[in-house]
């Protein structure tokens, strides 16, 4: 890209952030991993953090997150980023540490390790993409999987009397003494963009003033999975997702609770 | 923008884009984005194998930068 | 008596083995630990949460076995010495992070106080988890320095041994002991502990400031990258067979009879052959310390030349199958199994007692 808008237009305003590497992702058309990248980014550079922070990647389609986030990064096994995220942080509390993870990461196999280090409130935040699947290995049916969602292992799709009810994390956490800040947000509007950036960013405040655990839940498309074409993958983050998971704040702690 | 209309000459655009065209995808994600409809899907295949997105009205450009939050691949860059 | 700070007078404690290990770990420099209760290793992370804090060191109660050695990957990977301990069903729960850990090139020590097994199985003391500790149970083909201790003189000195391997190799290391050398209490000398390595990490993420972003991880998807990581990783345990072998000789010259046993197996068999030489048996034992690597060519040796290996074991025949791939002497092989109890001292004595042609 060049700067030959320049002579006219002298001031850049909207560009890659420096912590986000000039690659190109591997990611489908139109996924929002791709989104939520650049969002974290930008908050690292916004706190001027890169050179202090540690990421903790998971295991799914952002398994590669060290590939994109110009930051010192370890791979953990499938859902336990928030215990190595634990480990990190308690061994360097003057970093700032988070993870990224999917919705099988975090809602399946690594329930446990979120809750407690939520409940332990652990100062390291955690983004959270909830695409209702597992993208990575070929649309399975997740724990966030909708009612009537028809995905590879639930052809004939979810059935409540058979695998229960898709599970909320943001509130289920929010529940937690421990938990700072929960919230949820989505990236398919403008206003949602915007308001998605302030949630990330409070969030990573919460881990400067270490205040605790911090939770930002987004609710993401994965057009290759549903099957849609991503402005159609977009339209359903609108309805029915955000119908049965609402946007907004479950939790935010307004001052330090020391113990 | 009127008295520019009165004169019969076009408005200057307050803003403008650069897409860029070997790292799109072809999502379409920026193309409603566009309060203005400065963008369109264009016909050239790029080395993706993508028929990427153009600049297509550069005119009504306000460099509000929401086709560039939107862009998953951050292929747009913004200038006022 | 008091005892100068600062003078290298070495100390004499009274302590049980499993305190031991920790008075080793905090000696070789280790101030993180994190672990699960289970029996009988619970005077092991009772002991840190008391004596991390005063030393500035974390202790960290996770909610299970899995978070556990996920904490241990996430201080590793900050370069920090670190530690924790099971029994074998814990130690199941901690193989995918322990595969993790050997493909991420992660140092720590992993301390497992067997219990009896398979499943609940029971607290009886058992060598039952040798082929999980040596062969390693977790996926991809790892490997691992076992040490195994018999004596609480050796839950001191091989923990600090541990660590060392450990930051040597930049893999886990295990000390596999169990229920009796775990809760028994025993003098033993705190020898100072000397370091053998560097404790330098370069590879620590520590945050990319005045460097490249680095990462600490075991994916590798590229063309053949992830073959030719396979055979780094075996090239180190390559290395590891060559340099790191350590055994007992117990009385094998000029002996006829000799015992292969590890671990509170080893420690009563000395019982059973002092009470055999008295006899004039000529009776002795070779005791691997490293399980892994395992001493297969001194094992060879001393088959050669003895007329009887007895194998002796907490368990139903497991490191049995290692005496048995490191010599072609099988007819001179016999094996005295014990799972899940401790052989008595007159067990053995009446085996050795019967191959030597005494009954």
């Amino acid at each position: 890209m060049t700067d030959k808008g320049k002579d006219r237009f002298a001031k850049k305003v909207f560009a890659r952030p420096g912590s986000l590497v000039d690659v190109k992702s591997h990611f489908c058309p139109g996924c929002h991993h791709g989104i939520a990248h650049r969002i974290l980014a930008e908050t690292i550079d916004h706190f001027d953090l890169r050179e202090k922070t540690v990421g903790v990647a998971c295991v799914g389609c952002a398994v590669f997150l060290y590939d994109y986030i110009d930051v010192d990064v370890a791979e953990a096994p499938h859902g336990r980023a928030p215990a190595v995220a634990t480990g990190v942080k308690r061994a360097q509390p003057d970093k700032f540490v988070f993870t990224y993870q999917g919705d099988g990461d975090l809602a399946a196999i690594g329930t446990s390790e979120v809750i407690h280090a939520a409940n332990r409130g652990e100062n390291i935040t955690v983004l959270f993409i909830n695409n209702t699947t597992y993208g990575m290995t070929g649309g399975q049916m997740a724990p966030t999987t909708m009612l009537g969602q028809k995905t590879s292992t639930s052809p004939y799709g979810r059935d409540f009397r058979k695998d229960g009810y898709p599970i909320k994390m943001a509130e289920l956490l929010a529940t937690l003494e421990g938990t700072a800040y929960s919230v949820r947000v989505a990236t398919s509007t403008p206003a949602q963009i915007r308001k998605a950036k302030e949630a990330v960013k409070k969030a990573f405040e919460m881990q400067i003033k270490e205040m605790g655990f911090s939770i930002v839940e987004f609710l993401s498309t994965c057009p290759t999975n549903w099957g849609m074409k991503p402005l159609d993958a977009q339209k359903r983050v609108l309805g029915e997702m955000s119908e049965y998971f609402p946007l907004g704040v479950y939790k935010e702690r307004k001052q330090a609770d020391f113990l | 923008m009127q008295e520019a209309a009165k004169k019969g000459v076009a408005p200057a655009p307050k803003g403008r884009i650069e897409i860029d065209f070997e790292r799109c995808k072809a999502c379409e994600l920026c193309v409603p984005a566009c309060p203005k409809n400065c963008i369109e899907m264009g016909n050239r295949i790029n080395v993706g194998g993508f028929a990427a997105a153009v600049f297509a009205r550069l005119e009504d450009c306000t460099g509000c930068a929401i086709c560039a939050e939107f862009c998953p691949d951050v292929c747009i860059e913004v200038w006022r | 008596m008091a005892v100068s700070v600062g003078a290298r007078v070495e100390q004499r404690v009274f302590m049980k083995g499993n305190e031991a290990i920790c008075v080793g770990a905090i000696a070789a420099g280790c101030r993180f630990y994190y672990g699960y209760p289970i029996t009988p290793q619970n005077d092991i992370p009772e002991y840190m949460s008391a004596h991390m804090p005063p030393i500035g060191g974390t202790f960290l109660q996770a909610e299970s076995e899995v978070a556990t050695i996920n904490f241990l990957l996430g201080t590793s990977a900050s370069g920090k010495r670190v530690m924790t301990s099971s029994s074998g069903p814990g130690i199941s729960l901690m193989q995918e992070g322990l595969s993790y850990m050997a493909g991420s090139e992660l140092p720590a020590v992993v301390v497992n106080i067997s219990r009896s097994g398979p499943g609940l199985g029971g607290i009886a003391p058992s060598q039952g988890d040798y082929f999980q500790a040596v062969k390693c149970g977790g996926h991809g083909g790892y490997r691992m320095p076992v040490l195994a201790p018999h004596s609480v003189q050796e839950m001191y000195s091989l923990s600090m041994l541990a660590f060392d391997l450990a930051d040597k190799y930049r893999n886990p290391a295990m000390i596999l002991g169990d229920a009796i050398v775990g809760q028994m209490k025993e003098p033993f000398v705190q020898t100072p502990y000397v370091s053998t390595v560097s404790q330098e990490k370069p590879w620590a993420l520590t945050g990319c400031a005045g460097r490249p972003r680095q990462h600490v991880k075991s994916l590798y998807l590229k063309d053949n990258a992830i073959e030719v990581h396979n055979w780094k990783l075996h090239r180190k345990y390559l290395r590891m067979q060559e340099e790191e072998v350590r055994y007992e000789d117990y009385h094998l010259d000029g002996a006829n009879i000799a015992v292969v046993a590890f671990g509170t197996a080893a420690r009563v068999s000395k019982t059973a052959i002092q009470w055999a030489r008295r006899e004039g048996i000529a009776a002795g034992m070779l005791r691997p310390i490293t399980l892994f690597p395992f001493p297969g060519a001194q094992v060879d040796e001393v088959a050669r030349r003895v007329d009887v290996l007895l194998v002796i074991e907490m368990n139903t025949g497991q490191m049995l199958e290692d005496v048995k791939a490191s010599t072609t002497c099988h007819d001179k092989i016999r094996f005295l199994g014990k799972p899940c109890a401790m052989p008595t001292p007159e067990e053995i004595h009446g085996a050795l007692r019967k191959l030597a042609g005494r009954e």
